[in-house]
């Protein structure tokens, strides 16, 4: 009887993001109280459960699709350890010259498990996510009418899918052990916090940590809680709050001019950062409640200096995977390696080394472009950092020089300033076309910025119509300013939470006070707003 | 390792390779900037730098990329 009504109960409760009442009313507490009671061996259990009736609770019957990578992952890592102990045995018994060919033998066999691995799993994602954009293009271009099919995603798909990569990547190269315990591998693949947007966390940060299922905590607790709520913060306050204003204008974009088109790109990439930071805000949170440290996915994105910093600076987790398992192992694979020697003797040690670069990096691109989604204007996005990072490199030596010929101090504050405004605002134009309904839209919203720019909604107070009115933008503005403060101190080596957290009590429940406040006044919730869908969930 | 010095200063010269230990972290030297300086230590030191060795522990100062080569020299 008790059950049914629960039952019932939960079933009133949303599930959809991290933000959910579903999240923060039944999935985080009722996580949290069987944890409690549970004795230590039975709290991983408790976590793999929860994970899974997180991921059912979204995504249904497609919770079949993480079983099947997660069985996979396990069974392709012990298959690889397998041929690696033959190997070693093989090389034990046999004489010195004979060990470099046995190697060899043992490594196209690993290899081709490793593809079996990759290809099956990559291959799930591959055709859920990406065949209706392929044939929809096969159809465009050659007048064919294949039908085009429409698989539902289970939620995550492209996080988990890139940590089963690299526990199979990782196992092959010998940084890990294959793992023969497949709750172990099973809580890694699918820890409910992290299972919707990640960080994409390699095997090695976090399986151990949520195996040993730590004690609950209370510093941890009251740490957790905060940077949960700073996360709520970010998204309820200015991420929804933005929310009708940037979809009016991307939806009706032939009705706006270039100014109110400008700050809708600049409202969007403030949009985007506070989604995606403040889940990860809720994400590592949750985590730490849990005594379980997540990988950070940001780090003052918005201080940096040259788009390429900012990509070690934004997503951090996404960039790092595309290097470590996609940028070395091509450009360092022995045809890149062979043109980098030869492109050297010819063009020098700068630009030598930047033609392998080059095709290694467009790979990357264009694998992070079609990652975001299955669309062109996703395409273009990745294409232009693309050519905006080797740009970067080609000039850098020019830059240099000529900085010096002009006796500019590269160190010196007004520059550094000069280069993150550059690249703030490159990175709005990217984020423009990123959200622009489809590649078409975008091109028409960015020329109109040049041929259509006039200040006449902002004099004539038309501006105040599209969703945000006057109070909206004062309390968008103040909040935004609040956090950049935050930013620059840590920027700076001040770590606000720390310093709070060493204060006496008075002071740290006044921070949690004004915390809860915040959200409850200031957020964007109730009639007249729509809040944005987690959007990093829908990659 | 002066002579490593004097490859890292032609890669980057803004930077004080004999102090500095957050060349990764701290942003000094970026993917294509990596490939440079692997193909240069590779032509030099007559070594092969495998992909795996390509981490930040390996990397973040002049110290840690001169034990690496020595550690990869040994073993070739």
């Amino acid at each position: 009887m008790i059950a049914y009504y629960l039952g019932k109960l939960l079933s009133y409760v949303e599930y959809t993001s991290y933000f959910s009442l579903g999240y923060f009313l039944v999935i985080l507490p009722f996580t949290l109280l069987a944890y409690l009671v549970s004795p230590k061996p039975v709290r991983r259990v408790v976590l793999l459960l929860a994970s899974y009736a997180f991921f059912f609770a979204i995504s249904g019957g497609l919770l079949v699709y993480l079983l099947a990578t997660t069985a996979s992952v396990c069974g392709i890592g012990l298959w690889l350890s397998a041929i690696q102990k033959r190997c070693d045995n093989a090389c034990a018994l046999a004489e010195k010259s004979e060990k470099k060919g046995i190697k060899a033998a043992y490594l196209v066999k690993q290899r081709w498990v490793l593809a079996l691995g990759l290809v099956f799993n990559i291959g799930i994602l591959v055709v859920l996510k990406y065949s209706a954009f392929f044939i929809g293009n096969i159809n465009t271009m050659f007048g064919s009418g294949i039908r085009l099919p429409h698989f539902l995603l289970p939620i995550g798909i492209s996080f988990y899918t890139m940590q089963a990569a690299s526990y199979l990547f990782d196992v092959y190269r010998k940084r890990i052990s294959a793992d023969r315990n497949i709750l172990r591998v099973a809580l890694y693949m699918s820890f409910f916090p992290q299972i919707m947007e990640g960080p994409i966390c390699r095997y090695e940060e976090t399986a151990e940590q949520l195996y040993s299922a730590p004690r609950l905590r209370w510093d941890n607790l009251l740490l957790g809680g905060q940077r949960i709520l700073f996360g709520v913060l970010k998204k309820m306050v200015i991420a929804d709050r933005l929310n009708m204003f940037i979809n009016n204008v991307f939806t009706n974009y032939g009705n706006y001019d270039g100014f109110v088109i400008a700050l809708a790109a600049i409202c969007y990439t403030i949009q985007l950062y506070m989604d995606f930071s403040g889940a990860m805000d809720v994400v590592c949170g949750s985590g730490q409640i849990f005594g379980i440290n997540m990988p950070e996915n940001f780090k003052r994105p918005f201080f940096s200096k040259s788009i390429s910093e900012f990509w070690t600076r934004w997503h951090i987790t996404l960039g790092t995977w595309f290097k470590d398992y996609l940028f070395y192992p091509l450009s360092m694979s022995k045809p890149l390696k062979k043109l980098t020697s030869k492109a050297r003797k010819k063009l020098g040690n700068h630009f030598g080394p930047l033609c392998a670069g080059a095709i290694a990096l467009f790979c990357v691109w264009l694998m992070n472009g079609l990652w975001h989604g299955a669309g062109w204007n996703y395409i273009f996005f990745g294409m232009y950092h693309f050519v905006l990072i080797l740009c970067g490199n080609i000039f850098e030596p020019y830059v240099i020089k000529l900085t010096e010929r002009l006796h500019i101090k590269r160190d010196a504050t007004a520059y550094k300033g000069f280069r993150i405004f550059k690249t703030t605002l490159l990175v709005c134009i990217g984020e423009l076309f990123f959200r622009a309904d489809t590649l078409t839209a975008g091109l028409t919203m960015f020329k109109k910025i040049f041929t259509g720019f006039t200040l006449e909604k902002l004099s004539s107070g038309a501006l105040f119509t599209f969703g945000l009115d006057k109070q909206d933008y004062f309390i968008v503005l103040l909040t935004t300013l609040v956090i950049f403060i935050i930013s620059l101190l840590k920027e700076r080596g001040i770590n606000i939470r720390a310093s709070i957290a060493e204060r006496n009590i008075v002071l740290r429940f006044a921070v949690w006070y004004l915390l809860i406040m915040a959200i409850v006044i200031f957020g964007a919730y109730g009639v007249g707003y729509i809040p944005v869908d987690p959007i990093y969930a829908a990659f | 390792m002066e002579r490593l010095i004097e490859i890292l200063e032609d890669i980057q010269p803004e930077v004080d390779f004999e102090t500095c230990t957050d060349l990764i972290d701290g942003h000094h030297l970026d993917s294509l900037s990596i490939l440079s300086l692997v193909a240069e230590m590779e032509e030099e030191f007559d070594i092969t730098i495998p992909t795996v060795e390509i981490i930040p522990e390996n990397f973040n100062s002049a110290k840690a990329l001169w034990s690496m080569i020595e550690r990869l020299q040994e073993e070739e």
